[in-house]
């Protein structure tokens, strides 16, 4: 096997071959050995090189000249030149190929495509990567039913969350009669321990653009804006220079790139508030009202903002519409489950190895992203469970590991794909204590319009306050299930109807936390101080006398070979003992 | 600016490969500047790149910027590109590192193996 890759054949591998050909003759060899011409092998820097079957060698920077010399002594003597075969540089380890380790080989990046390859700052560098070619072919080749179909055939879902089917959302808006049509992207993401459509914006404004266009013509919009939180500076820095670069170009504008086609893409900065994701109430809040979302129907296809026709998409999924316009809706539902196509992105954030932002086919398992990609639990942890979804989502616990990841499987968890926060929780977690976490944030960021979501949430965190601090009461695991589910059935917006997610997940997963700290008073996680008795259990301690390294108050009396001491005097409860101590000793 | 047409598309994006590969700079040095990279510090890390530069007068090393490049409790990250070799990925990078790497991989074109994560592109769709 003969690499003909570019890097090989420019370092003479076709020459390497013909020098081959020719010696095999002489020898009237030709008839046992066969020579394969390969793609590239990867290794360009040691070209040419050649991998000789059935023994499997591995042959680097064999020139013309060697080449009597290699079949002399491999293939009629049978011995492997040792000149040829490849040594790693002594005792060094050599930097792993990208595919090679785990972060980087189970990605597919779509959505990401341009990551780390291109100057978000220069237009000519997304071009360079077959930028804005999509919205050429959309404006120039095809009808706005070509375009929604291919996107109804691709079986694109919006990646906001609620995964309703991208195509069909555009059909629905391109059927509405209306001169004026507003084509919407929701770059407005609330949710702890989410950062993807942050990062696609500063990361590849221009991809949001151009999935933009498309829509625009396939809905015959020709005004746009994209929402995003002021909390999000470099995001809205990079979109504005991308949309003047676009308007400079007439990428953007007026009779976009000779096309005839029109349109505008204006940014609106907001506040920052979680509702406004939602979006009836992102509409208001463009409109200059108070960012509270309305009853629906109707729907934003057929009165939006302004009363006028509009679809909203979000980040993610604007990014994923070009590539499908230039490779085909057969492309992209290549990757995917049946009813979840393509691929996914993921902020993967918590008690991991490697934080970041992945993008993985959908229906790749849980245990994959934790696990291979994720690196594993920090500080030799157990994984106790992810909260995905956010604070609409819910808790996966450890059992579900092998859950495949895609809008129906989560779903059955209990919990949601949401926009894709991934917070990985170890054994330190206390699960009644995330619930109330999770529940301070939608308490806090409800915009009050509606009685279940204003007190309904504000009373479920009353409990949860509770039971975190040893008040709890028997009957309150039956009182949250209760109201969780009234909050969820007669909300008014998403917000509502998702938040008790965490606390019904929760429950449902980890009840016997629940029971522990009513019941028992104790938090099995050492995390609720005030069920933290701080005194060192005797049968567990190992003695190692990492608690009193820890500990800054001198309440902790160690001695080499000693069970610790807690003086309760001078503890401050301030657990650094306990994020010490390995052995769970301190209760 | 002139206003694009289709064509003008395709001519920028064969004019920027060949300008990648053979516009005459022979290394390039990508430093990943999204929230998570400017957060770790990637603006020392640039700044630090930028006087090594001036210092050494080099006129064949071209500096540009990226968005996150995923792997964020990494960062600060840069990317080595030398003409004709696989790219190579650094991380954890501080101005100590950042100078050991100009002065042997870009100046001697040895890669630091110790700070290095990876060599070689993502695959892409």
């Amino acid at each position: 096997m003969i690499c003909a890759g570019t890097g090989c054949v420019a370092n003479g591998s076709l020459r390497v071959k013909d020098a081959l050909e020719t010696e095999l003759i002489k020898r009237n060899l030709q008839g046992e050995v066969k020579i394969v011409l390969t793609g590239c092998n990867g290794f360009c820097a040691k070209g040419p090189v050649m991998v000789v079957y059935p023994e499997d060698i591995f042959y680097q920077l064999v020139k013309t000249e060697d080449v009597p010399h290699l079949v002399e002594e491999h293939f009629i003597k049978g011995r492997p030149v040792q000149k040829f075969l490849y040594t790693p540089p002594a005792d060094k380890k050599t930097i792993p190929v990208m595919n090679e380790i785990p972060f980087f080989k189970h990605q597919v990046l779509r959505a990401l495509r341009n990551r780390s390859l291109i100057d978000a700052e220069k237009v000519e560098e997304y071009i360079a990567r077959d930028g804005y070619m999509a919205a050429a072919k959309a404006l120039l080749e095809m009808t706005p039913e070509q375009i929604v179909n291919e996107m109804k055939k691709s079986g694109l879902r919006g990646r906001g969350g609620a995964g309703f089917l991208t195509g069909l959302k555009w059909e629905l808006c391109a059927r509405v009669q209306g001169d004026i049509k507003y084509i919407l992207c929701n770059g407005d993401e609330g949710d702890p321990g989410a950062f993807m459509d942050r990062s696609v914006m500063e990361a590849d404004p221009h991809s949001v653009l151009e999935g933009m266009i498309i829509a625009a013509k396939a809905i015959n919009a020709h005004y746009g804006y994209i929402y995003v939180r002021a909390e999000y500076p470099l995001a809205v820095q990079r979109l504005q220079l991308a949309i003047e670069q676009a308007k400079d170009n007439g990428l953007l504008g007026k009779n976009i790139l000779g096309t005839g086609f029109d349109l505008d893409i204006e940014i609106y900065q907001g506040a920052g508030a979680f509702v406004c994701g939602e979006e009836t109430a992102l509409m208001a809040s463009i409109e200059g009202k108070r960012g509270m979302p309305r009853a629906k129907p109707p729907f934003p296809a057929v009165k939006g903002l302004w009363q006028r026709p509009s679809v909203l998409n979000n980040v993610e999924t604007f990014a994923n519409v070009p590539p499908i316009i230039l490779n085909g809706a057969d492309w992209f539902s290549s990757l995917g489950t049946e009813k979840s196509k393509g691929t996914k992105v993921f902020a993967l954030s918590g008690a991991l190895n490697n934080i970041g932002l992945v993008e993985v086919p959908m229906g790749t398992p849980l245990k994959t992203i934790i696990f291979d990609i994720g690196g594993g639990i920090k500080n030799n942890r157990k994984f106790k469970a992810v909260q995905m979804g956010g604070p609409s989502g819910g808790c996966i616990p450890h059992t579900l590991i092998d859950t495949p990841v895609d809008f129906e499987n989560i779903n059955k968890t209990g919990a949601i794909m949401g926009s894709g926060g991934m917070v990985v929780m170890d054994e330190a977690t206390c699960m009644p204590a995330m619930a109330k976490f999770f529940l301070e944030f939608t308490e806090d960021e409800s915009c009050g319009k509606c009685v279940p979501c204003r007190i309904g949430n504000r009373t479920l965190l009353t409990i949860l306050q509770r039971i975190t601090s040893g008040e709890g009461r028997e009957g309150d695991i039956e009182l949250l299930l209760a109201l969780s589910q009234q909050i969820k059935d007669t909300s008014l917006c998403g917000l509502g109807q998702t938040s008790p997610n965490p606390v019904l997940t929760t429950i449902k997963y980890f009840r016997d936390e629940y029971e522990a700290h009513i019941r028992d008073h104790t938090c099995p996680a050492r995390v609720c101080t005030p069920l933290v008795k701080f005194v060192v259990n005797q049968d567990k301690c190992k003695k190692c006398g990492q608690c009193f390294r820890a500990c800054p108050t001198g309440a902790l009396k160690w001695e080499k070979g000693q069970v610790a001491y807690i003086d309760p005097e001078k503890c401050t409860k301030c657990k650094s003992c306990i994020k010490a101590c390995r052995f769970w000793s301190i209760d | 600016m002139a206003k694009l047409t289709i064509a003008d598309l395709k001519k920028i994006k064969e004019q920027y490969h060949q300008g990648l590969r053979e516009g005459g700079f022979r290394v390039k040095i990508t430093v990943h500047m999204g929230t998570c990279g400017i957060a770790a510090g990637a603006r020392a890390i640039m700044n630090t790149v930028m006087e090594e530069i001036a210092k050494s007068d080099a006129k064949d090393v071209a500096v540009t910027t990226s968005g996150c490049a995923g792997l964020c409790s990494q960062e600060p990250m840069a990317t080595i590109e030398l003409a004709g070799e696989p790219p190579v990925k650094y991380i954890a990078l501080t101005e100590d590192k950042m100078r050991r790497i100009y002065a042997e991989h870009v100046k001697g074109g040895k890669p630091v193996q110790e700070f290095a994560l990876v060599a070689g592109h993502e695959t892409t769709y």
